[in-house]
């Protein structure tokens, strides 16, 4: 079991310059503390007004100094690991890689033995991150889709258990939301890890919560957040702030809305637990202007996907952003134009985590072959990413003396010792034209096919019994209070 | 007079609401019938904004505008409609709000909006509010509607139990329950015996007009 990810990127794109990132922050500043955030959480605004800011009660808001945020975020880590249960697993948060994960929190799954949607069960859960577990491109698991047979108050915990059982990988949830639960996760991922202090050394699970654009808060978000970072789990909190609805219509403006969440909330975890891991997270969009709903893809989302990496590295902080995820109902024209482009920006400005492998429909679909083929893009990333580099080896000079005028470099040496450097495709159709026209298949049904095969024969036991009944017991627990 | 019904038109058109404020109460002053500068003014506007919603000239907040404008026309005709015993016609009563645990506004405000502007009357609870509320205040106003909004996986479920307690308190099929948001889907819908589905405010406008033929 090995991990693709993205080592020391060559490739590079301005979309910000250091003028724009420091009006964005100047801005964000401005709005948290003239026009505050809202934290409705006890717990946060102590914190918040133990540490000089401004506390309405009544409303919820907080007005935080801005340099009391500076101080604040100063304090975070600026490089981690995110830990796998191997150690093998280990994804480095130093600005130099690109993780690719799952995504979430989609509600149907597409059966690929039969084509047919149905409603996400803990069983899904469980496929999914088998799935995942198989594929090197994945680095570390979201849950993609709801156990929604499982109930309310417990299900995120089963879902951790459910990838827990089948993967060592990292994994990242967006769906632990409550204080109780996030006590429970941590006592669940401290059985697997050693115990207490062994979490926090090598974290092997970290914790995001969304936002609610504009400016304001989950209470429980909060909670969960504030909980996760006491014991040492790596902390996100993503913004989803959308153009014309939840932020400003100008991309600037939403890029400041949505990081006037983001850094109050991480600012928040500084105050309370200086040197947190915490991290960057984003997933911009642009209404769609006919119907309001959220878009997940088109060039906005694309220009946010390089735009956010910037100020995460301003604020020197790791990034999880939203990539992927089309808006597209199924594999196809428009899955393929968005994936390709959200992953390649983000990839371009160095983003430490990548999301959203295997959805449709803007996240609520989720679908294997989807995951497949988005592994392949990640691919073409990974090449695409190692650039071109020009030494004595690669401009090849002697290779070429020997060929000469009008020979080919077939046969030569160097092609034999260089040839497996170029990208190959599994999806991608090259064959000659006849042998389509007879058989009319392509990368949707290929993936199909890899998708049935792993399913059938990927079913690795990661969890020790005594390790099931363990976290089984805690997760009982909480359902019988 | 055809000046201020133009103007009328135009504020909503424009979607400015202290225009259309301004000019209903100009009408007021200058005695014109207020269900005149209702049919003659403000309507012909929210007509041709939703013509221009349809052919895909205008947009979403072109119509969220324009019904922030005809609400504030609305809201100074209205008394004066009371008193001369002209009520306003009523498309249909609505109790709106996002399901309990859950606090997120923005489509359901949205919902709110546009029904307003279709001539719905819209009694919008808030977030995080409990089944037995949206019974309650249906059963106060004498709704015709109920929508229900969730955003989270977690807490759709209690998109259920306000169509149980709507059933329990005998008040269906007569009122008819709406669901939205985004993990809601169609067979969900189906599955909690829910009166409709839309997957955006402008098709949650259909289905309330819908709802109402249906009665």
């Amino acid at each position: 079991m090995s991990i693709q990810s993205i080592s020391h990127p060559k490739l590079r794109l301005e979309v910000l310059s250091a003028e724009d990132v420091r009006r964005i922050h100047t801005a964000t500043l401005d709005l948290i503390e003239t026009v505050g955030v809202k934290m409705p959480s006890a717990r946060a605004q102590e914190i918040v007004a133990s540490h000089g800011g401004k506390v309405d009660v009544a409303s919820g808001i907080v007005r935080i100094p801005g340099a009391v945020v500076e101080q604040a975020l100063a304090k975070a880590p600026h490089g981690y690991t995110l830990a796998g249960r191997d150690p093998a697993l280990d994804l480095p948060m130093d600005g130099q890689h690109c993780h690719l994960g799952t995504d979430g929190c989609g509600v149907e799954v597409i059966d690929p033995a039969t084509g047919s949607r149905h409603r996400s069960t803990l069983a899904d859960v469980r496929d999914a991150a088998r799935v995942a577990d198989s594929l090197d491109a994945i680095a570390f698991h979201w849950t993609p889709i709801s156990a929604q047979d499982r109930p309310p108050e417990s299900r995120s915990l089963h879902e951790l258990l459910a990838i827990w059982s089948v993967s060592h990988k990292h994994v990242q949830t967006e769906s632990i939301v409550t204080d109780r639960e996030a006590r429970v996760a941590v006592e669940m991922a401290a059985a697997l890890a050693g115990g207490r202090e062994a979490l926090r050394r090598r974290p092997i699970l970290s914790i995001m919560q969304c936002t609610l654009p504009p400016l304001a808060q989950d209470g429980g978000s909060l909670d969960a957040g504030l909980v996760a970072a006491e014991a040492g789990l790596p902390v996100g909190y993503m913004t989803m702030t959308s153009c014309a609805s939840t932020g400003p219509a100008t991309l600037a403006g939403t890029l400041t809305v949505g990081n006037a969440e983001v850094v109050s909330a991480l600012a928040l975890m500084q105050m309370a637990f200086p040197g947190a891991p915490v991290f960057y997270a984003a997933a911009q969009t642009a209404m769609d202007l006919r119907s309001g709903a959220y878009t997940g893809g088109g060039p906005e989302d694309f220009l946010f996907g390089a735009a956010t990496n910037v100020l995460a590295d301003f604020y020197n902080v790791p990034l999880s952003m939203g990539a992927f995820a089309t808006g597209a109902k199924e594999p196809g024209w428009q899955s393929a134009v968005e994936n390709a482009l959200s992953s390649f920006m983000a990839v371009s400005t160095w983003s430490d985590m990548l999301l959203g492998a295997g959805m449709l429909h803007g996240s609520r679909i989720l679908s294997y072959e989807m995951m497949l083929l988005d592994a392949e893009i990640w691919s073409i990333l990974c090449a695409m990413s190692r650039g071109i580099t020009v030494d004595d080896e690669t401009l090849a000079l002697e290779a070429i003396r020997e060929v000469g005028p009008g020979g080919n470099f077939l046969a030569h040496r160097h092609t034999k010792k260089h040839m497996r450097e170029l990208w190959r495709p599994t999806y991608f159709d090259r064959r000659p034209f006849s042998e389509w026209e007879t058989k009319r298949d392509g990368a949707v049904s290929w993936a199909n096919a890899k998708a049935r095969e792993i399913l059938a024969t990927h079913n690795p036991e990661r969890l020790a019994p005594a390790e099931r009944e363990e976290l089984g017991r805690m997760i009982a627990a909480v359902e019988r209070s | 007079m055809e000046d201020l019904f133009d103007a009328m038109r135009n504020s909503i058109v424009e979607g400015e609401p202290e225009e259309a404020e301004r000019l209903a109460r100009e009408a007021l002053t200058r005695g014109v019938d207020p269900m005149e500068a209702m049919s003659r003014g403000f309507l012909p506007g929210v007509n041709q904004v939703g013509e221009g919603f349809g052919c895909g000239d205008l947009f979403l907040p072109d119509l969220v505008r324009a019904g922030a404008a005809m609400k504030a026309a609305v809201r100074v005709l209205e008394p004066e409609m009371t008193r001369r015993g002209t009520a306003r016609e009523v498309s249909g009563r609505v109790v709106l709000g996002t399901i309990k645990g859950d606090i997120h506004e923005i489509g359901k405000t949205l919902v709110g909006t546009l029904l307003t502007a279709n001539g719905f009357e819209v009694y919008d609870l808030g977030v995080d509010v409990a089944p037995e509320l949206f019974i309650q205040k249906a059963q106060e106003v004498g709704a015709d509607l109920i929508g229900v909004s969730a955003l989270l996986t977690t807490t759709m479920a209690g998109q259920r139990l306000v169509v149980e307690a709507a059933d329990k308190a005998g008040l269906r099929p007569k009122v008819g329950v709406m669901v939205g948001g985004a993990p809601v889907t169609k067979e969900w819908a189906a599955e909690i015996g829910a009166d409709g589905f839309s997957e955006d405010a402008a098709g949650a406008v259909a289905l309330a007009k819908r709802l109402m033929d249906r009665a």
